[in-house]
């Protein structure tokens, strides 16, 4: 009998949590999946909004959370540490972080930390320490977690990795909106955009979706040439050389008219 | 007006690259110099990365060499056989650079060298610049200027497989135009320069040419080493980046003509002066950069491949 009532009491506890789980779902929208790195590319706001669908009425207790994040593809980065040797600083140890996204963005519609728990950070890997991953530190090298951290501190300072706290608007706990600005200095590959849904610091749905950052154009052209035929390029490269070269020395040869 | 640049993968103003290519162009036609030692530091201020920044300006190069030696094939100052021997060297040395400076970017000490690089010569240089022209000026103020004292060159002389150099007027072994012209190459794989700035001074001190022909035999002989190392740098590490050279060069070209004009105008102690003035500041800046605690001890950097 006490059996029972303890199972029909987690029944009753959990059970409408498990429904809300899946209840809430995110229809997702973006002002643009593609960005295209033109010539004069400086950079590009895209605007992530979206609505919540869901079966039955707004929950109550803990208010709806959203947080987005978007992460450019993850590279190996080799993260070295000067030190002073024989009076001038040299690079000495090294350590290779094992992936770190080269562009990560994490918008949030409360305080990180009231947005979700740690545990579930952990889990989901949502703010941008957890992004990076970091097993390979030599024994040897003191303080490695240091490395890791002057990888979020540098792209950080170059505008390539932010959280933003507060900058996700949610309307009537069913409309959301945030712009994610890219800075001019990125790299090309599949930008993942992740949408996490949170109550009371628990993720209760997910979405993800790919943004696809490419050269274009004569960007595209080049950037193919340099690496698919490195010779006719550098033979390029040659050639409008000597024609700059002479096209100057004629020009200007011209003009004192000799 | 922002640009994207194709290779180097950063943004940044064009206005920016042809002004500065613009500045180290005037100064490159008033000294005679190819200015890769200004540009390349420059590229790294403002934010380009190194690799780019060395193999584009050898790219940059070619392009005002180009339009420096015809300048000089017209007034017949070109010695086409000691150049020829200055590049069999600098060939060479542009292949052992690259390699160096591969292997040297793989142990992640490839900033060091090229700034060590830097440092030690652009001082050298720049010293030895600077006392020259100032003993020059007090020299002219005194007597009125006397001829400059013949340098001893006996042990040149020693050296075997000599060899005619009509135009220079020289009947020397190939042994030290050879050495000289190996060593540039190096540099220039390693610093991203022509090595004028070297070159010049070995070819008047070390081998004697006489002035006249020193500058364009030069120019002849870099516009081949530095197409030959943005070759290398092309097609082993894919960081030549054309747009980049096309907005250097366009302000760079502009640039060294009215250099040339402003140069015409000065004397010649003060524009060697000004040059070592010039050079030293450089030099200073970059050693500060490696004595001094840096604001930031890490760096990041790819691994291995690109």
């Amino acid at each position: 009998m006490r059996v029972l009532s303890l199972v029909l009491l987690a029944a009753t506890l959990f059970a409408p949590k498990a429904v809300k789980a899946t209840e809430e779902q995110v229809v997702l929208g973006l002002s643009r999946d593609r960005v295209a790195i033109t010539a004069n590319f400086d950079g590009s706001d895209i605007l992530i909004f979206g609505a919540i669908k869901r079966e039955s009425p707004i929950p109550s207790g803990d208010p709806l959370q959203v947080i987005v994040a978007v992460s450019g593809p993850s590279a190996p980065v080799l993260v070295r540490r000067k030190e002073k040797k024989f009076g001038i600083w040299v690079n000495t140890d090294s350590v290779l972080v094992d992936a770190a996204p080269s562009f990560y963005a994490v918008a949030t519609s409360s305080p990180f930390t009231e947005v979700i728990t740690d545990t579930e950070d952990l889990r989901h890997k949502i703010s941008i320490n957890r992004a990076i991953r970091s097993v390979g530190a030599d024994m040897n090298i003191q303080n490695a977690q240091e490395f890791a951290e002057a990888v979020v501190r540098i792209r950080a300072r170059e505008g390539l990795y932010s959280i933003r706290e507060n900058t996700v608007a949610v309307d009537e706990q069913t409309l959301f909106r945030t712009e994610i600005d890219m800075p001019a200095n990125l790299t090309e590959g599949d930008y993942a955009a992740r949408i996490y849904l949170t109550r009371g610091g628990k993720v209760i749905s997910t979405y993800q979706t790919t943004i696809d950052v490419q050269k274009v154009g004569l960007e595209r052209f080049l950037f193919n040439l340099s690496r698919q035929q490195p010779i006719v390029y550098g033979l390029l490269s040659l050639a409008i050389a000597i024609a700059a070269g002479w096209g100057a020395s004629a020009a200007f040869r011209a003009l004192r008219g000799n | 007006m922002q640009i994207y640049l194709p290779i180097a993968e950063v943004s940044v103003n064009a206005f920016l690259l042809l002004g500065l290519g613009g500045m180290v162009g005037i100064l490159s036609g008033m000294f005679g110099v190819g200015g890769g030692f200004l540009m390349t530091p420059l590229l790294f201020f403002i934010g380009i990365p190194p690799a780019v920044a060395v193999a584009t300006e050898a790219n940059q190069i070619v392009a005002s060499s180009f339009s420096g030696v015809l300048a000089h094939f017209r007034r017949r100052t070109v010695d086409l056989k000691m150049g020829t021997v200055l590049l069999i060297g600098g060939l060479t040395g542009a292949a052992l650079g690259l390699v160096l400076f591969n292997y040297l970017k793989s142990l992640g000490q490839v900033d060091l060298l090229v700034k060590l690089c830097y440092v030690v010569f652009l001082g050298i240089i720049g010293g030895l610049m600077f006392i020259e022209s100032l003993n020059a000026i007090r020299k002219s103020r005194k007597t009125g200027g006397t001829a400059p004292k013949r340098r001893q060159r006996g042990w040149i002389h020693a050296m075997p497989f000599k060899m005619r150099f009509r135009t220079s007027g020289l009947y020397i072994s190939v042994i030290p135009p050879l050495v000289v012209g190996l060593f540039v190459g190096v540099l220039s794989a390693i610093m991203g320069v022509g090595g004028g700035f070297i070159m010049v001074p070995a070819m008047i001190y070390l081998l004697g040419m006489p002035t006249k022909v020193v500058v364009g035999t030069s120019l002849f002989q870099i516009i081949f080493v530095t197409g030959f190392t943005t070759m290398l740098h092309a097609t082993t590490n894919y960081t030549v980046d054309v747009v980049l050279a096309v907005l250097l060069l366009i302000g760079g070209v502009v640039g060294a003509q009215i250099g040339t004009v402003i140069g015409a105008r000065m004397k010649a102690e003060q524009l060697r002066i000004l040059l070592a003035g010039l050079v030293l500041a450089v030099c200073g800046k970059l050693a500060l950069d490696l004595l001094l605690m840096p604001g930031e001890i890490y760096s990041l950097g790819t691994t291995g491949g690109h």
